[in-house]
């Protein structure tokens, strides 16, 4: 958990036309951690993670991703160096089935491990294995941020990022996804960086944690740190634990 | 509707009033829409002064068939229809049955032994000479579409970019045959694969500065590209001969066996020893076109199994997703264009060796609205439903031709030719009124797991478009 960050965001600033979403970032993620990241509608959490893929680029600043720089480099390369992300609004393919949108997630190796790794995935999330041959438009709302998290590992990532994967959802299947995600990282050892409106649950669940506010972090440190923080308590957690 | 299934007189005599009165209406309708259109008629007189006559005749049996057609829709194939869903939804059967019947599962096979057997049997109906008309005038005019929408299919059905200007690939690979059989003396068989390079040539640059765009954007851009191809063909005068096109282009031999120029020694009759005519050439070019038809379907068919194919499919989805899985849109976009304007390129210098003869006006943007029209109805990205549509639309209008009894109804000056945008009009918007996904709406999967499981995709229907 120690050394090297995998991810490593310094002095981001990324504008959408001329209006400035992000303020200078800076953010790392280590190997094997989990990361999240709370704050109020419009902070520029999903900028963030947006500009980690580099759709918008940042302006000023860099991102280092494994000691190298992939500020400037395309979205499509960036996924090749498995970066993958379950973005904000799922992004599945809603005519394509279950299993196809599976399939896209595989494509970065061919479909060379898809056998076995849909296996995992359904394992992981059952469901998807009851609705592999509908189309993903008809999904619920869950099971489409299930298929969204699922494609994402399809492509065997070493970062996965996820930009609110509870929203929307019902507190047993949020309470599902986390311990997904907990699997994950403690059995395979994945990195994942993930936005939340449910700080508490999120910040339970992650190593460490930032605060974003209007562009800037304003706070970080351990998910306990923070629980106990009486300011992040009153901003994000008071009447908001579930 | 809240007509019960169980009619009782007095539901039906209320069914009746709603019916007359929606009858008239519909009439009424009619009578203002085709007062000016169809009621008077302006021409010009020996003096070369346009003047005006009525043609009132005409006018009411427009009114009367559309107050009759209402009328009748409402009375009685409403009714019918809303019993047999009820009684079907009454026991149980689900609309879309998974079991497929015999027909069902081998319809291409049974389709293209058809389609080989298509020459012989007209020939054996019509004689040699009379086989032209079905040969020609059905068989390649609907291949030649088949064969088009099928390309435009690859960028509109399955890339999601809408193209406006595909008959410019369609014009590229009729004027490369064309100019290229004329300066060079090729032959049809070398010069077929190069006219589908330089129009896939063409399809990249197209694509180039259309990368960014979507939807609307795109449609204007490539409708304009297809105007600027069309006007510099017109134009170019010593190139392109201009407005006056390009004739007596050379036919397609058998593989430079034989050869279907009258003089030549090689000729396909003399070799035979059969009589002169012209079907033997169109009879060719029947299987010719229906090669390239099988071709293209084969190819498509392979693609949308490979990754390049899936990244099509992909990026019509949404494009930001297909980014973030690492797929290069760039390369997508322009391999989608490349491909289906390679298509185009096919069709257009078999078009050019069929007709022997080249114009701009071969090319001009209603051709493009046509083929798009056959995609769209065909419902986009279905091989089968676009094949469907092609035969209806064009086979359709080719049928209007020969409805020489339509003269004894509406006089005789009427021509049906003149009506055939009209209908064609009509058609599509009859059928995007009981079928707005096309003929064959829903996409076919193509991959599954092995063992299928209990939730099956037939059974659920998107309910947005
Ligand atoms: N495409 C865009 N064009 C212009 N402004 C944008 C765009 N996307 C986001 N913004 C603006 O950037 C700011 C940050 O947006 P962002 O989506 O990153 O917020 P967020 O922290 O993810 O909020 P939420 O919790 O509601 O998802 C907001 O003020 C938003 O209005
Ligand atoms: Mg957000």
């Amino acid at each position: 958990m120690s050394g090297e960050p995998l991810l490593k965001v310094s002095g981001v600033e990324t504008y959408y036309g001329n209006i400035r979403a992000l303020a200078g970032v800076d953010i790392d993620v280590k190997k094997g951690e989990i990361v999240s990241l709370i704050g109020a509608n419009g902070a520029g959490k999903s900028t963030l993670m947006m500009t980690i893929c580099g759709s918008p680029q940042a302006r000023h600043g860099s991102v280092e991703f494994d000691g190298r720089d992939i500020t400037r480099v395309p979205t499509h390369e960036i996924a090749r160096l498995r970066i993958a992300q379950s973005p904000e609004g799922r992004r599945i393919f809603p005519r394509m089935t279950v299993y196809e949108n599976l399939q896209m997630g595989a494509g970065l190796d061919n479909l060379k491990y898809f056998q076995e790794d849909v296996e995992k995935i359904f394992a992981l999330f059952p469901r998807l294995r009851e609705r592999q041959s509908q189309r993903g438009g008809t999904l619920s709302g869950g099971e489409q941020q299930m298929l969204s998290i699922g494609r994402a590992l399809m492509a065997r990532p070493k970062l996965l990022l996820l930009d609110e994967p509870s929203l929307g959802l019902a507190p047993l299947i949020v309470k599902q996804i986390f311990e997904a995600i907990k699997i994950l990282n403690e059995k395979e050892g994945l990195t994942v960086f993930l936005v939340e409106q449910n700080a508490f649950a999120a910040l339970k669940l992650s190593h460490r944690a930032y605060v974003m506010v209007n562009g800037r972090v304003t706070m970080s440190g351990s998910g306990k740190e923070l629980l106990a923080n009486p300011e992040v308590r009153a901003a994000y957690l008071e009447g908001g634990r579930h | 509707m809240a007509n019960s299934p169980v009619t009782t007189s007095e539901d039906s005599s209320g069914l009746m009033a709603k019916a007359i009165k929606e009858g008239l209406f519909a009439g009424l309708l009619a009578f203002g829409m085709f007062l000016l259109y169809v009621g008077i008629e302006t021409y010009q007189n020996i003096d070369n002064k346009l003047v005006w006559r009525t043609r009132w005749g005409l006018l009411a049996i427009f009114v009367i068939a559309s107050a009759l057609g209402r009328f009748l829709v409402v009375g009685f194939i409403k009714p019918h229809i809303d019993r047999r869903k009820l009684a079907k939804a009454k026991a149980g059967i689900p609309e879309i049955s998974s079991e497929k019947g015999f027909f069902h599962t081998h319809f291409l096979k049974i389709a293209l032994v058809a389609l080989v057997l298509y020459p012989p049997l007209a020939i054996m109906l019509s004689g040699v000479q009379g086989s032209l008309k079905f040969v020609d005038n059905f068989g390649i005019q609907i291949l030649i579409y088949v064969m088009l929408a099928w390309g435009l299919n690859v960028v509109v059905g399955l890339a999601g970019l809408l193209d406006l200007g595909y008959v410019a690939f369609y014009a590229v690979g009729a004027y490369s045959y064309a100019l290229l059989s004329d300066q060079f003396g090729l032959s049809f068989w070398i010069l077929l694969p190069l006219a589908g390079i330089l129009a896939a040539f063409w399809g990249i640059i197209l694509g180039f500065p259309v990368l960014r765009l979507r939807g609307d954007y795109l449609a204007i851009v490539t409708l304009a590209f297809g105007e600027i191809i069309r006007l510099v063909l017109m134009n170019w005068t010593e190139v392109t001969g201009g407005t006056a096109g390009i004739s007596g282009i050379a036919k397609a031999s058998v593989f430079g066996i034989y050869s279907f120029d009258v003089g030549a020694p090689n000729n396909f009759a003399k070799a035979f020893g059969l009589p002169m005519s012209s079907a033997y050439y169109k009879i060719f070019l029947f299987y010719v076109i229906l090669g390239l038809c099988m071709l293209t379907a084969y190819v498509t068919m392979k693609l949308r199994r490979m990754p390049i194919g899936r990244a099509w499919e992909a990026l019509r989805e949404d494009e930001i997703a297909c980014r973030s899985l690492g797929i290069d849109t760039v390369k997508t976009k322009l391999t989608a264009f490349a491909i289906g304007a390679m298509f185009g390129g096919f069709a257009g210098s078999f078009f050019a060796a069929r007709q022997g003869f080249v114009s701009p006006e071969s090319f001009v943007f209603l051709e493009s609205a046509v083929i798009l029209a056959v995609v769209v109805l065909g419902g986009m990205g279905s091989l089968t439903g676009i094949a469907v549509a092609a035969i209806v639309m064009v086979g359709g209008t080719e049928l209007l031709r020969e409805m020489e009894f339509l003269k004894h109804v509406f006089g005789d000056d009427f021509t049906p030719e003149l009506y055939r945008m009209l209908i064609f009009g009509l058609a599509m918007v009859v059928v995007m009124l009981f079928k707005p996904r096309g003929f064959v709406g829903s996409r076919e999967p193509t991959a599954f797991l092995k063992e299928r499981k209990a939730v099956s995709g037939s059974f659920t229907k998107e309910g947005h478009g």
